[in-house]
C-alpha cells in the first residue's frame, strides 16, 4: 500500500472540530426542545374536535416523514426565498430539523396519549379538574413516560441526520470536516476522526437523555 | 440562455428519478443479503460474533450516513480500488441497510416463542433448518410492517448520496435549479416525486401493522 495515514494535522484542528461539535449540539437542542413543545400540541391537535385542524397536522406529518431531509432544507432554503422569504442558514437549518422533528415526534407523542388508559381521564374530570389541566397533569406525564425511550432514539437520529446542514453552509461538524479536507488533503482520516465524534456524541448524547429521564420522570422510564 | 419549460423540468427531473429508483433497489437487495448475515450472528450462539453483530449495527446507527459515505468514498481509492459514485453509493447504502435490517429482524426473532425453537429440534431438524423452516418465516412475517417501513427511509437515504456526486433526483435538481433559477418549483417537484414513491409505502407499511395487530 502505498499510502501512509497521517493524523499530524490533528493537533491545529481541535479547536475547529470543537467549535463544529458544539454548533451541532445547539442545532439539535434548539430544534429537540422546540420539536417536542410543537409536536405535544400537534398530537393534542390532532385528537381534537376540529376536524380541519386534524386534517391539516395529519397531512404535514404525512407530508415530512415521505420526503428527504436535505429537500426539505433545499426547499427551505433555497425555495422560500422566491417567496420574500430569505432565511440565514442557521436559522433555515433550525427550521428545517424542526418541522422534521416535528413531524416524527407528533406520532410518537401521539402514540403515548393513546395509550393512557381512558380512566385516568375520567377519573381526572371527576375530580373536578379542567379539561386542560387533565391533560397537563395527569394525561401528559403519563404518556411522556411511556414514549422516552422513542423520543431519545429520535432526537439521536436527528442530530446524526443533521450532518446534512453542512450543504447550506452551516459551520457545524462536517462543515467543519469539508473545510479540514480541503486544506489538509486528508480526505479519510478527517472524516474518520469526524466520524469517531459523531460516535462518541451520539453514545453521550443517548446516555445523557435516559440519565435525565430517569431522574425527571417520576418513577423512571418505563 | 436556453429556455426550460415547466414540462422540460418535470421530465428531467422524472428521469433522473429512475435512478433514485434503481438505487434504492439494488441497495435494498444487498442490504437483505449483508443483513441476513448479520442476523445470523447476531442470533447466534457464539459470544464474539453476537458481539461483532452488535458493534456492527451500533457503528451503522450511530454515526452518520452522510459520514459513512465519505468515508467509502475517500477510504476505498486508499486501498487501491477505484471508485465511482455509483459504487460508494451502493455499497455504502447496503452496509447501512444491512444493520438496520438486520436489528429489525433480530427483533422478530426474539418475538417467536422459544417453544418454536424447541419444537423444531424435537423433530430432529438441525440449527439452520430450525431457523430456514421454523424461525425465519415467522420472524419475517412479524418485522414485514417494519420492513416497508425502512425501504422508505432508504429512499429517502439515497438523496444524500448526491452529496458525494451520484447522478440522481437530488444532484439533478441542483443543476436543473442552477439553470432555470427557480427553486421553488424545481425543489416543490422534486418533493412530489419523492412522496409519490414513498407515501404507497408508507400507507401500506400502515396496512401491514394493522393487519399483524388483528392476530
Amino acid at each position: 500500500m502505498g499510502y501512509a495515514l497521517d493524523f499530524g494535522w490533528l493537533n491545529d484542528a481541535v479547536s475547529l472540530i470543537a467549535s463544529g461539535a458544539a454548533m451541532t449540539i445547539f442545532l439539535i437542542t434548539v430544534s429537540a426542545v422546540a420539536g417536542i413543545v410543537l409536536s405535544i400540541l400537534g398530537a393534542a391537535a390532532r385528537r381534537s374536535r376540529h376536524a380541519v385542524l386534524r386534517r391539516a397536522i395529519a397531512g404535514y406529518v404525512e407530508l415530512i416523514r415521505n420526503t428527504p431531509f436535505l429537500v426539505q432544507l433545499f426547499f427551505i432554503f433555497f425555495g422560500l426565498p422566491s417567496l420574500g422569504i430569505r432565511l440565514d442558514p442557521v436559522v433555515a437549518a433550525i427550521l428545517a430539523m424542526t418541522l422534521n422533528m416535528t413531524a416524527y415526534t407528533t406520532e410518537i407523542v401521539g402514540a403515548g396519549l393513546d395509550a393512557v388508559p381512558k380512566g385516568q381521564r375520567e377519573a381526572a374530570l371527576a375530580l373536578g379538574l379542567r379539561p386542560r389541566l387533565v391533560f397537563i397533569k395527569i394525561v401528559l406525564p403519563q404518556a411522556l413516560k411511556v414514549i422516552y425511550p422513542a423520543l431519545t432514539s429520535q432526537i439521536v437520529i436527528m442530530m446524526l441526520e443533521s450532518a446534512v446542514v453542512s450543504q447550506i453552509a452551516v459551520r457545524e461538524l462536517t462543515y467543519e470536516a469539508d473545510m479540514l479536507q480541503a486544506r489538509t488533503f486528508r480526505a479519510f482520516e478527517t472524516y474518520f476522526i469526524i466520524t469517531l465524534v459523531y460516535l462518541a456524541m451520539s453514545i453521550g448524547l443517548r446516555r445523557l437523555l435516559i440519565a435525565g429521564g430517569n431522574r425527571m420522570l417520576a418513577g423512571g422510564v418505563s | 440562455m436556453i429556455e426550460f419549460t415547466l414540462w422540460d423540468i418535470v421530465r428531467n427531473l422524472l428521469l433522473a428519478a429512475r435512478w433514485t429508483v434503481l438505487l434504492s433497489a439494488v441497495a435494498f437487495a444487498g442490504g437483505t443479503i449483508v443483513g441476513l448475515l448479520i442476523l445470523f450472528l447476531r442470533i447466534s450462539k457464539r459470544r464474539w460474533m453476537r458481539q461483532f453483530a452488535e458493534y456492527y449495527i451500533g457503528l451503522f446507527q450511530g454515526t452518520p450516513l452522510l459520514m459513512q459515505l465519505f468515508l467509502l468514498f475517500f477510504g476505498l481509492p486508499l486501498l487501491g480500488f477505484r471508485i465511482e459514485p455509483w459504487t460508494a453509493a451502493v455499497l455504502g447504502l447496503t452496509l447501512c441497510a444491512s444493520a438496520f435490517l438486520a436489528e429489525i429482524w433480530r427483533g422478530g426473532v426474539q418475538a417467536v416463542p422459544l417453544g418454536q425453537w424447541d419444537a423444531g429440534s424435537s423433530l430432529g431438524l438441525h440449527y439452520l433448518k430450525q431457523l430456514r423452516l421454523i424461525i425465519l418465516p415467522q420472524a419475517f412475517a412479524i418485522t414485514r410492517a417494519p420492513t416497508v417501513g425502512f425501504l422508505v427511509q432508504l429512499i429517502k437515504s439515497t438523496a444524500l448520496t448526491s452529496i458525494i456526486g451520484f447522478e440522481e433526483l437530488v444532484r439533478t435538481s441542483n443543476a436543473i435549479n442552477n439553470a432555470t433559477f427557480e427553486p421553488f418549483t424545481v425543489y416543490g417537484f422534486v418533493a412530489l416525486i419523492y412522496f409519490a414513491l414513498c407515501f404507497p409505502l408508507t400507507r401500506y407499511a400502515k396496512v401491514l401493522e394493522l393487519r399483524a395487530l388483528k392476530y
